[in-house]
């Protein structure tokens, strides 16, 4: 299968990377590259197998109804790059 | 000299009173201050911080009964998270990320009275074998090779393996998702262990791909990687991966008998056009297990040449999920967009590097509508018979013996212009991160260049033991003793 | 009798679903620690692991785990053992890890069923398809500054049931009778406040037309209602519009639309070619969600009666019409109410007074139940007085008044008062003949054939006993005094 370059912008666009024509060209032509390796997967009988999501094979371990976090406003917003008082602060999103 | 000291070695020193703490993080900061420059493994030191440690490990010394590395200076990779000094991921989109808390890993060292000297350079989010994809440039490995190249130390842990290799660090931190502690290992001529998936905490260290991600120590002797094993590992519950299961005596099964031990050679190894130094250090290799008292059984893992083309996928489809976060909203480098959307494209086009790029890119194409089907879920069911080869092979022995790397280190710029060519620097490394089984690199020839060449040792699912003895029998038969023409004292 | 919307060309029929996201009740998050009180001050309940901090990992909240399976339960649903979560990923500024931690594949609930009841409806069993457990995302709010949003994440990461029916509705009244239902059991079993107001029940609700006996036609999703009856005129609007679309011979397209409760109407959501690519898979920081049959089945053992159960058994027990039963058993309190009132007494009795004078009084005054000025207990000695015949049913209407205003006992309000009913025959003969000699004109009709005046001379004798006679023999009186011969 070959990526066309709408596929390289939709898959960009999904995934929020902004891209000129240049980077979606070179993208183009090294995700190719990488597709068409990873086909070769294609090779392996996998009928009947289920997919293998955890190498742990245990469980979830369940955590108490306990509050015992958060509460620190201060520490949560100190990285950010955008801050109003006690908010987050991004360009105004219209729905 | 005190940085060509073992962490065993120097543990013991410093409970002798032969030399002090300050003393021994002075000579490795020494170290950093006339080599950094050069191989660029350092991204942030914390002199201050690591001497102020020091001096309460020496008051800590002096009152007698300490933890085991009390005192013991190492290097962390920069993808752990470290309360209150910059922690990059190699990334330019962390900008000037101070995590307010403190990975479980460097937690467990800090609590066994280890002495962060500071954070080391990587491949960027740990993505790439050679190091060349850190946004803080690359690490050039302390090894030359007499054509005046500057050679890569291997990645993604190759500022890790610089350090240690360099003497700028007595072990340090690394961290495997498809050979990242292994094969910077083999690089640069130490040892380095992958431990069983669950093992460590990822809690706290930054994540690349959630299904493989495992810290592990590199050091400059096996015994030094149990040392440091024994400290980062454990129960962690909060992480959800984390394995509910008591950590053995790592540091005693260096020395264990191999008498009757069983060990597969597993021959898809062996791909065509293996240099022929590779081979001939394989077989030294079994020849070693077998004086030692190893029973050598062939064994084969018919789906060891898709590894890699699993790890492909399955890899880059979870790192471009778990790097959806660096969106520049709540930490990090922001990128102005007039729209929230503008705002995410120039931030992560602007934050990321190419091979970032790439593969968060390839990852969101094979999760995609439509093609789900093809590339992810039939690359999970591969790894279902990737780690089915190895359960098989365990039912006939203990450990597997192969190469680490195909290859001795390259130059910078080598193999760089073809993604696939860098990919498959991995392939040995990838089916046992893969199958979450431990694995370990250990240094054992040097090519006809001088440049070390590794044994990787494969264990059973929590069998680190076996895996430490296995190659603390090979690092005693190899004797390998040649040094990096960089380190602490001496090239500088 | 079915609901139709008739078009142009004739009849139409409604198809309807409901998907409902309401948040459990816990103390703690999902997958953090971090408190879910609400309204709290912003960005105060947040964890790292809330904020998709770097190295941030995710470890699941055994109290929501068992909140879903108790709602399963009361949804008479299969509860599967082994679930999984996975995530669906996207971008927007409230969702701090660009993804939702969702149960897409393997739900922790399965198939189960909600019987709804509505007056002139018989009572339908509703398909519950699946409930799964979620994350909710942090609010973003738009209006505090001209070209920026504010986020604040204390909602991000509280557990989400997202309860999903079959579409099996075919009108507004039953869609909201199925909220309705839903809400009360969700309530019996406290596994959600079903406060629709500060969104901890919020309905996406899935809306097509068609002919009878027809297949399904193409659905529209209209996201987050907020209350129980804009779903109702949400539906009827998109349905409307949808069949209008399908006469003029064009053709309705699948998207998520929002109902303006302002104008009546609902809008599509102009959504972009990418949304809808959620790239669900596996979260790799999650194994598989297993519990035990044991641990389900203790679960099971305590939980409440619910409201079904409740009903029939009132029914059977108090001899009261079953939807009487459904009226008061849609509020918990209310049904343990009844219950004090009724426990020993005329059931039929009590829940005419709880779902009559006591409703009205409540809603007069604009309280729940829970702050009526009335106590069961004294709603109950008030029907024994009616019982024991000290008060007519007239008095105790007005005992009730004066209990609702000062909440005093209707015992205490009827002795200083003065309000036992009179059973003296002298004092009602006496009453009785005043009433007749000031009235001769009447009475002289009464004899000459018109009977109503009868409850004329009921009403003069009453009040000139200041309404404390007791009716029976007031009547007796009143039935022999007429009748003699003059
Ligand atoms: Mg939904
Ligand atoms: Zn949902």
């Amino acid at each position: 299968m070959s990526l066309e370059s709408a596929t390289i912008k939709k898959i960009a666009r999904l995934a929020r990377i902004g891209l000129d024509e240049a980077a979606v060209t070179r993208l183009q032509a090294e995700l190719n590259g990488i597709v068409g390796w990873v086909e070769q997967l294609n090779e392996v009988d996998v009928s009947g197998l289920a997919p293998l999501a955890s190498v742990s094979g245990t469980t979830l371990h369940l955590r108490a109804d306990v509050v015992n976090d958060g509460g620190d406003r201060e520490a949560v917003l100190a990285n950010a790059p955008g801050r109003e008082g006690p908010f987050f602060a991004v360009p105004k999103v219209v729905e | 000299m005190l940085t060509d000291l073992s962490i065993a070695g120097a543990a013991e020193g410093l409970r002798r009173r032969e030399f002090s703490a300050v003393e021994l993080v002075d000579a490795h900061l020494d170290g950093i201050e006339a080599l950094n420059g050069r191989l660029n493994a350092y991204i942030t030191v914390v002199a201050d911080q690591a001497r102020a440690a020091a001096r309460q490990a020496d008051g800590a010394l002096a009152g007698g009964d300490v933890p085991v590395l009390t005192g013991i200076p190492l290097a962390i990779k920069d993808l752990f998270c470290t309360q209150g000094v910059r922690t990059t991921a190699a990334s330019r989109i962390l900008g000037n990320f101070i995590p307010p808390y403190e990975s479980t890993v460097t937690a467990n060292l800090l609590r066994e009275g280890a002495v962060f000297l500071g954070k080391v350079n990587l491949d960027e989010f740990a993505m790439g074998s050679s190091n060349a994809t850190s946004a803080f440039g690359p690490v050039v490995s302390p090894w030359t090779r007499g054509d005046g190249a500057s050679l890569v130390p291997g990645g993604s842990s190759g500022g890790s393996a610089a350090a240690v290799a360099a003497g700028l660090a007595m072990g340090a931190t690394g961290t495997d998702t498809g050979g990242s502690i292994r094969q910077p290992a083999a690089f640069t001529g130490i040892a380095g262990i992958k431990p069983t998936y669950g093992r460590c905490s990822r809690w706290g260290t930054i994540a690349f791909a959630s299904s493989l991600d495992q810290a592990g120590p590199l050091a400059r002797s096996v015994e030094d990687c149990a040392i440091l094993l024994g400290a980062m590992a454990g129960y962690d519950p909060k992480d959800s991966t984390s394995a509910d299961r008591a950590v053995p005596d790592y540091r005693s099964a260096c020395t264990r008998s191999l008498r009757g031990v069983r060990i597969g050679i597993p021959k898809e190894y062996r791909p065509e056009g293996l240099s022929p130094e590779i081979e001939a250090m394989w077989e030294s290799g079994i020849a070693w297990l077998r004086e030692a008292g190893c029973e050598i059984v062939d064994v084969s893992l018919p789906h060891t040449k898709y590894g890699l083309a699993t790890y492909y996928i399955v890899a880059p489809a979870e790192a471009s999920s778990n790097l959806a976060r660096y969106d520049g909203v709540r930490f990090g480098e922001r990128v102005a967009g007039a729209t929230l959307d503008e705002l995410y494209e120039n931030t992560r086009a602007a934050g990321f590097g190419a091979e970032v790029q790439r593969r968060v890119l390839i990852g969101t194409y094979v999760l995609s509508s439509g093609y789900y089907d093809a590339y992810y879920l039939r690359a999970q069911k591969v790894r279902a018979l990737i780690l089915r080869d190895f359960t098989e092979a365990f039912e006939k022995v203990d450990a597997l013996l192969t190469p680490t790397a195909p290859s001795a280190a390259f130059a910078l710029g080598e193999k760089m212009d073809d993604p696939v060519q860098m990919y498959l620097n991995d392939i040995f490394t990838v089916p046992a991160s893969m199958a979450g089984v431990p694995a370990m690199s250990v240094p054992a020839a040097v090519d006809a260049k001088g440049l070390p060449l590794g044994l990787q040792v494969i264990g059973r699912p929590w069998d680190e033991e076996g895996v430490l003895a296995v190659s603390a029998a090979i690092e005693r038969a190899a004797g390998f003793a040649a040094r990096p023409t960089l380190r602490a004292g001496v090239g500088a | 009798m079915s609901y139709v919307i008739e078009g142009r060309t004739g009849p139409w029929e409604i198809v309807v679903g409901l998907e409902v996201h309401a948040q459990v009740v816990s103390q703690a998050k999902l997958f953090s620690g971090a408190a879910t009180a609400f309204g709290a001050e912003p960005n105060t309940q947040v964890s790292f692991v809330d904020a998709g901090f770097p190295g941030m990992l995710p470890v699941i909240n055994e109290y929501c785990v068992a909140q879903a399976v108790r709602t399963g339960l009361g949804l008479e649903a299969q509860i599967n053992l082994v679930s999984r979560f996975d995530r669906k990923n996207y971008f927007y500024a409230d969702l701090p890890n660009g993804y939702q931690i969702s149960q897409f594949e393997q739900p922790i609930v399965g198939t189960g069923k909600i019987l709804i009841e509505a007056p002139g409806m018989e009572s339908r069993e509703i398909g519950i398809t699946r409930l799964h457990l979620e994350q909710d995302a942090g609010k973003s709010m738009h209006d505090q500054d001209p070209t920026r949003s504010m986020i604040d994440l204390n909602r991000a990461g509280v557990a989400l049931m997202e309860i999903v029916s079959e579409p099996d509705m075919r009108s507004p009244q039953e869609a909201a009778a199925y909220l309705r239902k839903l809400r009360t059991i969700l309530r019996y079993l406290g596994t959600c406040d079903g406060n629709m107001e500060e969104g901890s029940m919020r309905a996406d609700v899935n809306v097509s037309v068609r002919r009878a006996g027809e297949g399904y036609r193409t659905r529209c999703e209209i996201k987050n209602v907020n209350s129980i009856r804009f779903v109702s005129q949400a539906i009827e609007v998109e349905a409307t519009r949808q069949v209008a679309v399908w006469e003029d011979g064009g053709v309705v397209d699948q998207e998520t639309r929002l109902y303006d409760p302002q104008r009546g109407e609902t809008r599509s959501l102009r959504t972009k070619e990418d949304a809808h690519d959620y790239r669900y898979f596996p979260d790799p920081d999650l194994q598989p969600l297993v519990i035990s049959k044991d641990w389900v089945d203790g679960l099971r053992a305590e939980l409440p009666e619910l409201p079904d159960a409740k009903r029939d058994r009132f029914v059977a027990q108090f001899g009261i019409a079953p939807y009487d039963a459904s009226v008061l058993v849609a509020e918990q309190a209310n049904a343990a109410y009844f219950e004090t009132v009724a426990a020993g007494r005329n059931g039929k009795l009590a829940a005419a007074w709880v779902t009559g004078e006591l409703f009205a009084a409540l809603n007069r005054l604009g309280v729940g139940i829970e702050a009526s000025p009335v106590k069961a207990a004294d709603l109950g000695a008030l029907l024994d007085l009616i019982a024991d015949q000290t008060i007519n049913g007239r008095i105790a209407k007005d005992v009730f008044e004066d209990m609702v205003e000062t909440g005093r006992p209707p015992g205490e309000i009827v002795a200083s008062r003065g309000l036992r009913q009179v059973t003296d025959t002298g004092a009602i003969d006496t009453a009785v003949a005043t009433v007749l000699a000031a009235n001769g004109d009447k009475v002289a009709e009464y004899r000459g054939g018109k009977d109503k005046l009868f409850g004329f001379f009921v009403g003069q004798v009453m009040k000139a006993m200041a309404g404390k006679g007791n009716p029976a023999l007031v009547n007796e009186a009143l039935v022999r005094a007429l009748a003699e011969n003059v």
